[in-house]
């Protein structure tokens, strides 16, 4: 990890990801949400989606990741995660998580975090709490 | 929003227990993309001062997935699946989950109220290891749009 001071306004180190063709498949049969919207392009289409779309608890989790990265890479650091789902993630494009520290006090950091796809959120007023 | 909808808030659903196992953590990372040698390998997260593969922070949604389920079906709530998101989701973390830890999460439908003319459903979950810590309170937030 980049050596990023943890305070406030400081920018966290971004993290991006491009989910591949299968991670709404691969997500569905680790996580056991097998809802069609994820895995069916034509059921998605069929119910006004554009395609099959990413699990939203997929996406939560890439900012997750990016919390942990930003605690050190210790699972432990983190404490809390809040997030809002708007929009849609799909497969095939690249996800960047970035971040901006708000508080830190006492080794407890709060990080305001969003995730994007082209411009467009698909995780938004995320606040993650770190103990470091 | 009906009045036996609304006279589920404070119901509190049956309890649900998962047994943690190694492979299921390192199926769950390896689709999230989580790489640290703790969510993968025995030794490297007991050198990391885990009692076993540690499963990563969002492993929480696997176990608590058989007691949520369950509350969001509820028939008193009667919500049409067609129709819901998931709005919202928070999660505060405690004792660690690793392979081996048996989990059991009890979810509460914690609230119902319409707003911009949607009907937002928020669901608490509080789950436990076999020790009775607490390892994770979600509280998960779903909106049903006008059918």
């Amino acid at each position: 990890m980049a050596d990023t001071k943890l305070e406030p306004g400081a920018a966290v180190p971004e993290l991006t990801v491009t989910p591949d063709k299968y991670v709404p498949h691969r997500y569905a049969g680790a996580s056991g949400d097998f809802n069609p919207i994820h895995i069916d392009a034509e059921f998605a289409k069929a119910v006004g989606l554009p395609q099959n779309i990413l699990h939203g608890l997929y996406s939560m989790a890439q900012v997750a990741r990016a919390a942990t990265q930003t605690g050190g890479g210790d699972p432990r650091s983190l404490k809390r995660l809040s997030v809002q789902f708007r929009g849609m993630g799909i497969p095939e494009q690249e996800i960047r998580v970035t971040g901006t520290v708000r508080e830190v006090r006492d080794g407890r950091v709060v990080v305001d975090t969003v995730a994007e796809q082209s411009g467009n959120q698909i995780v938004r007023n995320a606040e993650a709490e770190l103990y470091i | 929003m009906e009045g036996t909808a609304s006279a589920s808030v404070g119901k509190t659903h049956r309890p649900f227990e998962y047994e943690v196992g190694r492979e299921k953590i390192r199926e769950y990372a390896n689709a999230v993309g989580e790489a640290n040698p703790v969510h993968h390998d025995p030794a490297a997260a007991r050198a990391a001062g885990f009692r076993n593969v540690a499963a990563p922070p969002m492993f929480c949604v696997v176990y608590s997935a058989g007691a949520m389920g369950p509350a969001i079906l509820d028939p008193e709530l009667g919500i049409n699946l067609m129709l819901m998101v998931h709005g919202s989701q928070e999660f505060e973390w405690g004792e660690p989950v690793v392979a081996g830890d048996v989990i059991t999460t009890q979810a509460t439908t914690k609230d119902i109220f319409e707003k911009n003319g949607m009907t937002f459903y928020v669901f608490e979950s509080e789950s436990k290891n076999q020790d009775g810590e607490t390892t994770v309170k979600g509280t998960w937030t779903n909106i049903v749009r006008a059918g």
